[in-house]
């Protein structure tokens, strides 16, 4: 990192807390992760193209990155009416359900994929009632995406709350007094505040979701070329003992986490500030 | 900045500390078993790891337990015996980079094959060193179908019509998935005079009645059995064996085909692993128990076909019916060949794959 | 102490109720609107959340309680609460000293690629956990990097504790590093300076200084990491070897027993990890109203 620190010197400890920084960040992540850029590296530009670039592969990207953009926009859409919700009313039963919107980030998520698949497989409780409605929802990209929400939920919500609960009320106040009614003020007013909050959470849940893996495996079919996500494709690979292809995949999935995760934080840059709870 | 030297010592120590708490309880496990190899004779405890697939954990719980007194009454030796199981080629991934397996008892040769060419860490003719293939016991691919078999599934041909759900896991990941895919395979062949094209014609429609699939012979039967998906499970014979004795053999039946294929799962020593802490002797004995009237008495008992029919119990011999088997060397040539054609990236099950997927 | 930057639900004034009396100002919503939003929240979260979770209990007591206790009376149940607890406890410290540090070199200097190295810390987050396991495995597995080394040193780190707790650290990452650099950043560094200014060298200055202005952050921070670490599945399944009584964290003995069609055990030992994550989260609730408090009072004196 850079040593332009000129600014705040009076401090102490800069030099210190960021080589700890630093070196702690490259024994646990950036070495290990350069292990897997080299590993793919190894094949060579055509090898890693091919491994990166197959029907098989591309298939389930489009599902893995389309089911996560469905799952975020849900959650964006829902996570926002359940942080509106829970800050501004009051209703028997608020606090504990506070509590358990970040359930789905602390379970296990195997236990999720099981328990979802219970309820919503063709003979679970939900799912008996849509079958014979014609809607298959375990083993198909439905079911994918509603795992996806389950585990995508927390961050919009948690990314919102302190956005909401931070408006101030005398814009509002003033909108209406300007004749604004509650719709124009909530497009007008409410909204264009809070957007940065709701895109980091949009985003934040949909860089979760590309990646997830333990409970999507149960709810999906896992069949190659319809509902196979990325991460299993990669495990796949593995077992094949293509340990370089399973790299390369995971190269892709990897910059294209890295590339969200940094236009979140410019977007709170711009925005001027971190919004903290967010994950 | 005075204070700098004890933050320095405290942040390295921060650092380091998990690695440094991981080997100290890493080396103190090691320990016991890190004597020279002649110490196996003695009176020291011997701990062995036997890197399995799925369907055979009931199978090794009793038999672990029942080998340790043996070997324990024979040499003096204490045994202790870990397992671990997973599907097969996560198990056999798993020795290669590193699981310090003594035995491997996998689903399929083919991934003991792997471990070998890829590690080094046994001979790769290791087939040969035990007999019947280093097979212990067989098994071959079934059908479980639901109570009263509403779909009246008989044999293979009742896979490929119309309306019927398979259920099957996933061939490139599961090794008893692979079997179930060549025993398809191998019926058409014989049915329509080993025309390759119908063959293949036949697997496909096979495949176009699979909702899903699973990544192992065990979450394919949890997701038949558990979350009720699917008219049939094709499977080991062992695992709906188990899965009657389990889940109730009111809810379920199982239907033979007329013919099938052998399924040979094969054990070996891994001899490097073994040798560096002493438990070679023992893991030879181990797998050598397999085979004795004992061993091949508890693999009838789990629902496995002995090799050596003599031993097993009667009453567990009944419940094997008599089934015209074919076996993967003289159908399709050996694992390696049947491997790289059907199984590979690219291979036959890809191509369906993706044909079955572009006509939905 | 800023309001804004503390990860609280605020509590609303009566008149904010939904069945709140029928006069409301402009900057309300009519009643049926608020309705709809609560009912919508409620629906919402029952279809995707509440059903789930209850399932997870109703499987855990189909054979009743007897069946649901005879559960938690399993050796490997056992190693595998001690592996768990092992796994959080060296890595939720080891990645709180990481947090402070990192928060104090970002919050309070400025230097340049400072949005770099966020983002590199927040990696970990978004890294798929196959991918987490498999970065491990590259680095330490035979055919890996260091392999063969450590084999020839008789060192184990995959396959075995080491390898555990690393991939539980990579997890649990930037959790508390993410809870504190906002809020350091926003309370930017002039009480620092005055203490140092007057004379207290540097530990002085962040324990009686930043720590009592970041300490209920660094708690949610403390208590996301615990809750992550003792659920993790997907990395943990990679380098752990499933070696029963050996290997096995929590969620992978779940996994054991679901394969082995112990369906009750699995979600018995599943309803118990459930039941942490909401005694952890209700103290995080209860924190909240602590902090909420702590604020009213502050502004009560001013």
């Amino acid at each position: 990192m850079s040593k332009n620190f000129a600014k705040r010197q009076v401090l102490p400890g800069f030099g210190i807390t960021m080589g700890y920084t630093v070196t702690y960040l490259s024994l646990i992540v950036l070495v290990p992760l350069a292990a897997l850029f080299l590993k793919s590296a190894g094949l060579g530009v055509a090898d890693f193209w091919k491994a990166v670039s197959s029907p098989r592969v591309v298939a389930s990207y489009k599902l893995t990155f389309g089911a996560s953009l469905v799952a975020a926009t849900i959650n964006a859409i829902f996570g926002f009416v359940v942080a509106w919700t829970l800050v501004r009313y009051k209703f028997p039963g608020k606090r504990i359900i506070d509590a358990m919107i970040d359930l789905p980030f602390a379970l296990p998520t195997a236990v999720s994929g099981i328990a979802l698949t219970a309820v919503y497989s063709s003979h679970g409780w939900f799912g008996q009632y849509l079958e014979p409605l014609g809607i298959k929802v375990a083993y198909t990209p439905i079911g994918i995406t509603l795992a996806l929400v389950f585990i995508g939920l927390p961050f919009v919500v948690r990314t919102l709350q302190p956005a909401l609960a931070d408006l101030e009320r005398e814009s509002e106040e003033a909108a209406a007094s300007l004749g604004a009614n509650r719709f124009q003020t909530f497009t007008r007013v409410i909204l264009p505040t809070i957007l940065p909050a709701l895109l980091t959470g949009f985003a934040l849940s949909l860089a979760r979701a590309i990646g997830e893996y333990g409970s999507v495996v149960f709810i999906s079919g896992n069949m190659p070329m319809r509902t196979e996500i990325t991460s299993l494709l990669i495990i796949s690979k593995l077992e094949q003992y293509d340990t370089a292809g399973a790299a390369a995949i995971s190269v892709v999935m990897l910059i294209a986490s890295f590339g969200l995760l940094l236009s979140i934080n410019l977007l709170q840059h711009l925005a001027g500030r971190r919004y903290q709870g967010a994950l | 900045m005075k204070s700098i030297s004890p933050i320095v010592a405290f942040t390295l120590l921060a650092t380091v500390a998990p690695l440094l708490a991981g080997c100290g309880s890493s080396t103190a496990a090691s320990k016991s078993g890190s004597e020279p190899a002649g110490a196996a004779s003695s009176k020291e405890p011997v701990t062995l790891l036997n890197v399995s697939y799925d369907p055979t954990r009931e199978l090794y719980e009793e038999f672990n337990a029942d080998f340790a007194k043996h070997y324990e009454e024979e040499t003096g030796t204490p045994v202790t015996i870990e397992q671990s199981h997973g599907g097969a080629g996560k198990q056999a991934r798993a020795v290669i980079d590193g699981l310090k397996a003594d035995v491997v008892t996998l689903a399929i040769a083919y991934d003991i094959d792997q471990i070998a060419e890829l590690t080094g860490l046994f001979p790769k003719d290791w087939q040969k060193r035990l007999d019947n293939n280093s097979c212990p016991y067989t098994s071959t691919i079934v059908f479980l179908v639901r109570s009263g078999n509403p779909k009246q599934i008989k044999d293979w041909d009742d896979l490929v019509k119309d309306g019927v759900e398979v259920i099957t896991p996933n061939p490139k990941t599961s090794g008893g998935a692979r079997y179930n895919y060549l025993g398809a395979w191998g019926y058409a062949l014989k049915k329509f005079g080993n025309d390759e094209q119908k063959a293949r014609d036949f697997v496909k429609k096979l495949y176009e009645n699979v909702p899903v699939l699973g990544s192992g012979a065990r979450d394919s039967t949890t997701t038949f059995v558990q979350r009720e998906q699917g008219d049939v499970l094709i499977t080991w014979e062992n695992e709906a064996l188990l899965a009657l004795k389990e889940l109730g053999p009111e809810k379920f039946e199982i239907v033979t085909p007329s013919v099938s294929i052998l399924a040979e799962p094969p054990v070996t020593v891994v001899d490097k692993n073994a040798a560096a802490h002493g438990a070679q002797e023992a893991a030879v004995a181990y797998l050598k128990y397999l085979y004795s009237p004992a061993g091949q008495r508890l693999a009838a008992k789990h629902f496995y076909r002995p090799s050596l029919k003599e031993h097993a119990a009667p009453e567990d011999l009944e419940r094997f019916k008599e089934i015209e088997l074919f076996n993967v060397d003289e159908v399709f040539g050996g694992w390696p060949e049947a491997q790289a054609k059907h199984f590979n990236d690219g291979g036959l099950f890809d191509v369906i794959q993706e044909e079955i997927a572009s006509s939905k | 102490m800023n309001a804004s930057t503390l990860p609280t639900t605020l509590e609303s004034p009566e008149s904010w109720q939904v069945a709140g009396p029928q006069l409301r100002t402009a900057t309300e919503e009519s009643t049926w609107v608020r309705w709809l939003l609560v009912g919508s929240t409620l629906t919402f979260l029952t279809l995707v959340l509440f059903v789930p979770l209850a399932a997870i209990f109703a499987e855990a007591l189909r054979k009743g309680w007897a069946a649901y206790f005879a559960s938690f009376n399993n050796p490997n149940f056992w190693s595998a609460v001690k592996l768990s607890f092992l796994a959080t406890g060296i890595s939720v410290p080891a990645n709180l000293i990481f947090g402070v540090a990192a928060s104090w070199a970002i919050a309070k200097f400025d230097f340049r690629g400072k949005s770099l190295l966020i983002t590199l810390i927040d990696l970990p987050f978004a890294v798929s956990p196959v991918v987490s396991g498999l970065i491990y495995v590259l680095l330490f597995g035979m055919t890996g990097w260091l392999g063969p080394w450590l084999s020839s040193h008789n060192i184990q780190i995959i396959f075995a504790v080491p390898g555990i707790v690393l991939a539980t650290i990579f997890v649990t990452f930037p959790f508390v590093a993410r809870e504190l650099i906002p809020l350091m950043q926003e309370q930017g560094s002039e009480e620092e300076q005055a203490a140092v200014s007057l004379g207290a060298n540097g530990w002085q200055t962040f324990f009686r200084v930043t720590l009592p202005n970041v300490k209920w952050a660094l708690l949610y921070g403390v208590i996301l990491s615990t809750a992550r670490a003792m659920g993790e599945f997907g990395a943990v399944s990679v380098v752990s070897g499933h070696i029963r009584g050996k290997t096995n964290t929590l969620p992978l003995h779940i996994e054991v027993l679901y394969n082995e069609y112990n369906f009750v055990a699995a979600f018995a030992v599943a309803s118990l990890l459930t039941l942490l994550a909401l005694v952890t989260l209700v103290l995080k609730t209860t924190l909240e109203w602590r902090i909420q408090r702590d604020l009213e009072e502050a502004a009560k004196s001013e």
